[in-house]
């Protein structure tokens, strides 16, 4: 028999409920439905990749926008130039064109995002605090402007993809088979997250988080702990904006805006910092606000602040904290 | 004469106009309990700081097993072997007592970047761990974290802690702070035969202990080293006696 503690109980209960939610929605044959939920996992998705960060390492990053933009434009791009067959570049004499294979994309998007995020955090980890949060920002900020101003691929008003990037042979526009795509892919980042949180990095890593002085005083070297989960986190939050200009057919700018940063921010604090599914919870309740509460009034944002400064004031542990109680380490 | 393991020399550290280290040289030596004494804000913990690089110095050199160290970085020092305890515990608060030393014992095993293995449920890695929290008399709490373990539990830990780091040299910031009388018997007999698995730079309030223990004692006022030497050499120094002995 399975023995399992409060969270890995209320973890199960979230899977499941999300399958339940799909099931019920290919039963009905409501495929807007499905489309709602993929865009949750998505989301989730990128909120998993911050919570790397945010949540084991302590990394308050605002700049996670940067990450999940580079992958919706790593996509965007690729597919642009293969739909339109021009070549993007030349390279060492023969062409380098674009490509519709996700399995080609999501590496890719995770390589471009992983160089960013090294960079970005080369400097940004040099600060703490309030300073880290603020580096963070200005370098996703400096990519959002120059996204904007970048013509070749839409400057502000975007880049669309007209089909559906390519899944092995599968129909990639059929909501159904995206959702499973998607739906996979969150479950294998989930596993892996959780096989990093409870490995030696896992554990030099949440000790940086609550005293680096200690844990460079043990010989870890805190700044390479620190450096390698935000490069993680970066990646996987990249292949969440590849999956979401999937999702829309559409890339723009606005991935990489600030406002994206603090709503991947708050689909973790929701959730609970930290938490493996926190970010899980925390996307479906936003995504679930936006849409039935964005339904009555257009000042829906009013509501949510008003949820996410309760679980701040009164659920630190936010969503999953309020289930299973405090964290638990073994 | 025995080996020098740490060996300070013409060290200083200015704190706007007041000298925290004032041309100090200091050494240790292998297989000795070195003694650090002195008056409140004589800057024996600053000294310590200056030799774990937690503060960079103004200028001298600390020579390490032989190479010069100055350049280094906190973690690169502890290392190469020095193993620190703090004035007022710092620990890894979530953590359990157990994970706290693991963790000590997973730095000494190089392994912070492996990213799958569980550590919970590494039997070596946990039984190793066990066998310090065992050393300093803390094995049934072992899973209590350190945020509720009482202020002495918190003392021994950190010497479980430094003890799992294997160190070349032991910078002991006042262990005994707060441990009472029994806890101080015990670490004092405890010390009494760490000495002889690496020598121990001991900064100690605690007269009696450090009286029976010390094989030399070094006299800090103002940043200065005024004296060295024996217990007896000390206990007679009339230069001590007047500037901390005689406040006693």
């Amino acid at each position: 028999m399975l023995n399992l503690n409060k969270e890995q109980l209320t973890n199960l209960f979230i899977i499941s409920t999300i399958i339940a939610f799909y099931a019920l929605a290919l039963f009905l044959n409501e495929p807007f439905y499905i489309t709602l939920l993929t865009k949750v996992v998505i989301l989730a998705l990128a909120g998993v990749g911050l919570n790397l960060a945010l949540g084991l390492g302590g990394l308050v990053s605002l700049g996670h926008a940067a990450f999940f933009g580079i992958g919706g434009y790593t996509a965007g791009i690729l597919a642009s130039h293969s739909l339109n067959q021009e070549i993007m570049f030349q390279w060492l004499g023969s062409d380098i064109s674009g490509t519709t294979n996700m399995l080609i994309i999501w590496p890719l998007a995770m390589l471009f995002s992983g160089l960013v995020a090294l960079f970005i955090g080369y400097f940004s980890l040099r600060t703490k605090g309030v300073y880290f949060i603020m580096l963070t920002l200005a370098f996703a900020q400096m990519i959002y402007y120059f996204a904007i101003a970048w013509p070749a691929y839409g400057g502000e008003d975007g880049l669309s993809i007209y089909v559906r990037n390519q899944f092995l042979a599968l129909n990639t526009l059929a909501p159904e088979t995206f959702f499973l795509i998607c739906f996979s892919l969150l479950i294998i980042v989930l596993v892996i997250v959780s096989r990093i949180e409870h490995s030696r990095f896992g554990a030099a890593l949440q000790g940086a988080r609550q005293n680096e002085q200690r844990v460079a005083a043990l010989g870890i070297r805190p700044f390479g702990i620190q450096l390698s989960v935000f490069v993680l986190s970066a990646m996987i939050t990249a292949i969440a904006g590849a999956l979401f200009a999937d999702l829309n057919r559409f890339v723009s700018p606005a991935m990489f805006s600030w406002h994206t940063s603090g709503e991947i921010m708050i689909f973790v604090i929701l959730g609970g910092v930290g938490r493996l599914l926190g970010p899980v919870v925390g996307a479906a309740l936003f995504i679930l606000f936006e849409y039935y509460l964005g339904g009555l009034s257009e000042h829906w944002g009013l509501f949510l602040g008003l949820v996410l400064l309760s679980v701040v004031l009164f659920a630190r542990g936010g969503i999953i904290g309020l289930i299973a109680g405090t964290r638990k380490y073994d | 004469m025995t080996e020098c393991v740490l060996k300070i020399q013409r060290l200083n550290k200015k704190f706007g106009e007041l000298n925290a280290t004032d041309n100090l040289s200091l050494e240790l030596h292998q297989g000795e309990i070195h003694a650090l004494i002195g008056p409140n804000g004589a800057g024996k913990s600053t000294l310590i700081k200056q030799i774990c690089g937690e503060l960079d110095s103004d200028s001298g050199s600390i020579e390490f097993l032989g190479s010069e160290i100055n350049t280094l970085d906190v973690a690169a020092r502890a290392a190469l072997g020095l193993g620190r305890t703090y004035q007022v515990s710092s620990l890894l608060m979530q953590y359990s007592a157990l994970r706290n030393v693991m963790l000590a014992v997973q730095s000494t095993q190089g392994s912070s970047y492996h990213f799958f293995k569980a550590v919970a449920k590494d039997r070596q890695l946990r039984a190793q761990a066990l066998t310090y929290l065992q050393a300093v008399g803390l094995e049934k709490r072992a899973d209590i974290s350190a945020a509720e373990l009482a202020h002495g539990e918190r003392r021994q830990l950190e010497i479980a802690i430094v003890l799992a780091l294997k160190p070349k040299a032991f910078l002991l910031d006042e262990p005994m702070a707060g441990m009472g009388t029994q806890g101080s018997l015990a670490l004092t007999k405890f010390l009494d035969n760490l000495r002889h698995q690496a020598p121990i730079l001991l900064v100690e309030h605690d007269m009696d202990a450090v009286f029976s223990l010390a094989d030399r004692i070094s006299v800090m006022v103002y940043g200065k080293i005024i004296a060295t030497g024996s217990v007896e050499q000390i206990r007679q120094n009339p230069q001590v006696r007047e500037a901390y002995l005689g406040e006693l």
